[in-house]
């Protein structure tokens, strides 16, 4: 027996070791047939499923932004184009840590504070899936050499090619043309998502806006084939978008050069119409800004200097400025006297140089009142005029009645948005009985109605409306509404419409002699003291064609009774506005224009020789040049 | 004079298959191992070269080391059994010893301290060469012994093999810790350890279970919640395992053709070329390409516990048994890892996934086996 408990049986071993061998062989063939069930399981049974999953997780249908139209002055020069960029952007969703990823940027591109700072403010905004948050616009060749060498450090962080907005003549054209700007939150909800799904600007402001569905296109998409970074690896098929429409507005580049620089440095505006069609040829607004600058992020710090700026260089001055019209109103009235027969050009007055209602006290001054003398003596229409006599007028404002200037003027556009397509003009402010109820809770005095006449008081009104209204002057009654839309390629709607039916006077007659009297403010001279126009000293001595012009001179401040406007000790801001209107030549007018300038002082001695330059600007060099050369 | 007539009434082909079947079997190759090797190594290089994106760099760097496991495997088929078994001991002690220096001196990679870097030899990693010398170790161990075996001489079986497996479940290398004690489990269970002591063994382990939760790493703990739900965390944790069942799923009963695998080529698959290359192969060659390599598999394990039964004595025998077995658990961690049966955990594809010390560590197993079934002498204990 101690050989059995010292040998070992070999045979025995090697049976059980066999039966140990079939158990395991058997535990393995189950187990390889659990892995075949799984493939089964995945590939056969869920291939659908999974075949779905990976075309998802691959193809990805992208829209793609159609090229924005272009906007071209009335002489085909471009003052809205489109100029390729290469852009910096983070798509949030595939950047991973992105504190990480900023920092790796840091180190390839200097990226300002504001920078960072604004892609972190977008980024908290509302935004689409996966849409590319712009980071830095305008990489340099270096810099997207040195992010393409370091693009695996970068998850999610593209450099885009694109084309940006770009506005050749910047802040000369600013206010003219408007802008565009990043589409915001508020847009998103307004805007078509199908059409803007690729687009990131929008027409903010002027023709920029106001042709938006024109100048933006139709959106294109591709389907792409994209790997786990998102990076597109391949197109799958492709429906390009249709580039937006371009336009072509009556702006003339040269005349808002001559205009801009006829008004410098000073705050102001010019507004000029071709009379003929209502076509704005000059639309200048000082000071401007370049546009330019908000297209891709302008920086906090400059933002607000734009915006807090005494001198308020976003504001449309031409469009949004409403000031009160002064004496250009004045031919107006006189119109709206001769229509009603309150007046006629024999009837005269007697001007002391102020004007009193019948029982009362209180003085209405001319400009020429001082104490104890002034006024231009027997006045009548034409002399009204050129003078710019307030008595007359004061007295035709109150014989007409507010309830008949007020409607009158509005036919000039007072008071109305009366304009084609400049979505930002306002309406200004034409006075009536109701509107004072309604805004001041007063009623309408005759003395509001007094100093209407004149055009001071309460009325309110833009550049634009002035130059407008001028610009009827000249036509004799003829009505063409302000508009930019000289032509474009397609048949927009704006391109026929807006004409007014024109004004009747009960003697037509009566055009050509209040064109005639303006064109004394400008030209009667060498008649001695008191009996040339108003302007004639400034302007008129060596004007080289007719030229019909009123000046007007808007108080900023009242002055109490009894005091002139020179005795007061006032800051420049408290300055009078200066204005001029004008139209020429006198008998056939090829453009009216309205001239602006805050704080000026007078209208005939400031305003009046920039009504000048622009106006030689435009006659002048289009007769030296021919009409037909710089015509389109 | 018998055997020589024998040979000559043969038909000509069948002549010269036997003549070279016993010119193999002196050069200590088995001709069905190497047959399946050769073509699961060709299979596998297939696929590689698309989940490497036909980069020639990669792929040749696979190709010379597949050829030096495969010069190892022929090598190492040289070396008889007994030979093996003198060195077991020895190489246990060295291996155990480096483990305990890599703790110290070890080179961090990806986040576990694996390597061992000694002057005038390439850097390699212990644990790797334990995939060998443990079965060896305790092949011996129970060569020497009766069996089936006395519980006490089991339990002495299990601390040789616990010592090995913690050092390298520290570093931390679950995977190769998992092959390394599987090795040692299935000598356990060759040697005859009664069916009782192994039922009893299993319901203790799961018992301990809730105690293992609480020693894991956090990530290995991600890997076990991520794979009941891997949707929780589709960016995060579960991202692999979420593509790798889309790609094994979308390559449908065909595939979507090599290099065509979308999943892959696109990069949403990770590790594409190494841990997870079988579903590059699920995607582009589909359920038949996936069925033809774990047939390929299944032979060749079902060869190696083949040679394992013919084996002459008990140290071949366990030794033959228990590589067939760690084979087997590469391939099936791998592949259930990979289709969403099991938790994330570091075990390659063997001979198909990139990567030259586990094909260099397998290809020396093979050679083993070969060494097994053309040395018929017995040995003696």
């Amino acid at each position: 027996m101690m050989d059995a408990f010292t040998l070992r049986d070999h045979d025995a071993e090697a049976r059980l070791f066999t039966g140990r061998v079939i158990v395991l062989w058997f535990v393995v063939l189950m187990a390889m047939l659990v892995l075949v069930l799984r493939l089964f399981q995945l590939q056969i049974l869920e291939h659908e499923r999974h075949s779905v999953q990976s075309d998802a997780n691959r193809i990805q249908v992208q829209p793609i932004a159609p090229t924005r139209g272009l906007i071209y002055d009335r002489n085909g020069i471009l003052l809205a184009e489109n100029i390729p960029v290469s852009s910096l952007t983070v798509v949030r969703e595939r950047a991973g840590d992105l504190t990480a990823t900023l920092e790796t940027l840091e180190e390839l591109v200097d990226l300002t504070p504001a920078e960072i700072e604004s892609f972190q403010r977008r980024l908290r905004e509302r935004r689409r899936p996966y849409e590319p948050v712009p980071l830095r616009l305008r990489l340099d060749e270096e810099e997207i050499a040195r992010i393409a060498v370091n693009r695996y450090r970068l998850p999610g962080v593209e450099v885009e090619a694109q084309l940006i907005r770009h506005y050749p003549f910047g802040d000369l054209t600013a206010h003219a043309i408007g802008s565009i700007r990043r589409i915001s939150p508020n847009d998103l909800q307004r805007l078509d998502r199908v059409q803007y799904s690729a687009t990131r600007y929008v027409g903010r402001l002027g023709v920029e806006r106001h042709y938006e569905d024109h100048l933006h296109g139709r959106v294109g998409y591709q389907r792409v084939e994209t790997d786990a970074r998102g990076r597109i690896t391949r197109v799958l098929d492709r429906s390009p978008p249709v580039a937006g429409g371009s336009i072509q507005l009556h702006l003339d580049l040269n005349l808002q050069l001559a205009a801009d620089a006829a008004l410098g440095d000073r705050r102001g505006a010019i507004v000029a119409i071709d009379p003929a069609t209502g076509g704005i040829l000059a639309l200048v607004s000082k000071p401007g800004y370049d546009p330019n600058l908000f297209i891709g992020g302008i920086d906090p710090a400059s933002y607000a200097w734009l915006r807090d700026h005494p001198d308020t260089p976003m504001f449309n001055r031409a469009l949004r400025g409403q000031y009160a019209p002064g004496s250009t109103f004045k031919p107006i009235v006189g119109l709206a006297g001769l229509a009603y027969g309150e007046t006629d050009w024999e009837y005269t007055i007697r001007d002391p140089g102020y004007y009193r209602l019948p029982g009362q006290t209180r003085m209405y001054r001319d400009w020429s009142w001082r104490p104890g003398g002034g006024g231009h003596g027997i006045v009548g229409m034409q002399r009204a005029i050129y003078r710019s006599s307030n008595t007359y007028f004061y007295d035709l404002g109150v014989k007409l009645g507010i309830e008949r200037l007020a409607p009158f003027a509005a036919e000039f556009g007072f008071g109305r948005r009366q304009v084609v397509d400049l979505p930002d003009a306002v309406a200004g402010l034409m006075p009536t009985p109701e509107w004072k109820r309604a805004a001041r809770r007063e009623p309408w005095y005759p003395g509001d109605t007094v100093n209407l006449g004149i055009g001071q008081g309460d009325m309110l009104a833009t550049p634009l409306q002035l130059a407008a209204a001028t610009a009827i002057i000249a036509a004799r009654g003829e009505r063409h509404p302000p508009r930019m839309l000289l032509a474009a390629d397609a048949e927009l709607p704006e391109l026929n419409q807006g004409t007014l039916p024109p004004l009747e006077l009960s003697d037509q007659q009566d055009w050509k002699r209040m064109a005639e009297a303006m064109a004394d403010v400008v030209h009667r001279g060498n008649r001695g003291y008191g009996q040339n126009g108003t302007a004639w000293a400034h302007i008129g001595m060596d004007i080289p064609y007719r030229m019909a012009g009123k000046s007007g001179t808007a108080q900023v401040v009242g002055i109490p009774q009894g005091l002139r406007h020179d005795d007061l000790e006032l800051t420049e801001r408290q300055q009078r506005h200066a204005w001029f209107v004008a139209f020429a030549p006198v008998d056939e007018p090829e453009i009216a224009l309205a001239v602006l300038v805050e704080n000026g002082g007078g209208g005939s001695s400031v305003a009046g020789p920039v009504a000048r330059e622009v106006m030689d600007a435009w006659l002048l060099r289009r007769s030296m040049e021919g009409p037909a050369v710089a015509r389109h | 004079m018998a055997g020589r007539d024998f040979l000559h009434r043969l038909p000509d082909s069948e002549l010269a298959f036997a003549r070279r079947q016993a010119w193999l079997h002196k050069m200590h190759v088995d001709l069905p191992l190497l047959v399946l090797v050769l073509l699961v190594c060709g299979l596998g290089l297939v696929v590689l070269f698309s989940a490497v994106d036909g980069n020639p760099d990669r792929f040749s760097s696979q190709l010379t080391r597949l050829g030096l496991a495969f010069g190892v495997m022929l090598v190492v088929a040289q070396i008889p059994p007994r030979t093996l078994c003198r060195w077991s001991a020895p190489l246990y002690l060295l291996g155990l010893a480096l483990l305990v220096a890599v703790l110290f001196i070890g080179v961090s990679a990806k986040g576990a301290q694996r390597w061992i870097d000694l002057p005038g030899l390439p850097r390699f990693q212990p644990a790797e060469i334990m995939k060998l010398v443990v079965p060896m170790m305790l092949a011996a161990f129970f060569a020497e012994r009766r069996l089936p075996p006395r519980f006490g001489s089991v339990c002495v079986a299990l601390l040789m093999l616990a010592a090995p497996a913690l050092l390298i479940a520290m570093q931390p290398d679950l995977g190769t810790a998992i092959l390394v004690s599987g090795s040692g489990l299935a000598i356990v269970l060759f040697a005859g350890v009664s069916w009782r002591l192994v039922l009893a063994a299993g319901v203790a382990a799961l018992a301990a279970l809730p105690a293992l939760w609480v020693v894991l790493h956090d990530y290995q703990r991600q890997r076990v919640l991520t794979l009941f739900d891997p949707e929780s965390d589709p960016l995060g944790a579960g991202w692999n395992i979420i593509q790798s069942k889309t790609a094994i799923g979308s390559g449908g009963l065909y595939g979507k053709g090599l290099l065509q695998g979308t999943q892959s080529h696109l990069d949403f698959l990770p590790e594409s070329d190494t841990d997870f290359i079988i579903a590059v192969m699920g995607e582009e060659t589909g359920f038949l390409g996936v069925m033809a390599l774990l047939l390929l598999y299944f032979l060749l394990i079902t060869r190696g516990l083949y040679i394992a039964t013919r084996a002459p004595d008990a140290y071949s025998r366990l030794l033959a048994g228990s590589l067939s077995i760690t084979f087997f658990i590469y391939v099936f961690v791998n592949v259930a890892m990979v289709s969403g049966l099991l938790p994330v955990v570091g075990v390659p594809l063997p001979l198909v996934s990139y990567g030259g010390t586990s094909a260099l560590t397998l290809m020396a197993a093979f050679g083993m086996l070969m060494s097994i079934q053309t040395n018929p002498k017995m040995l003696r204990a």
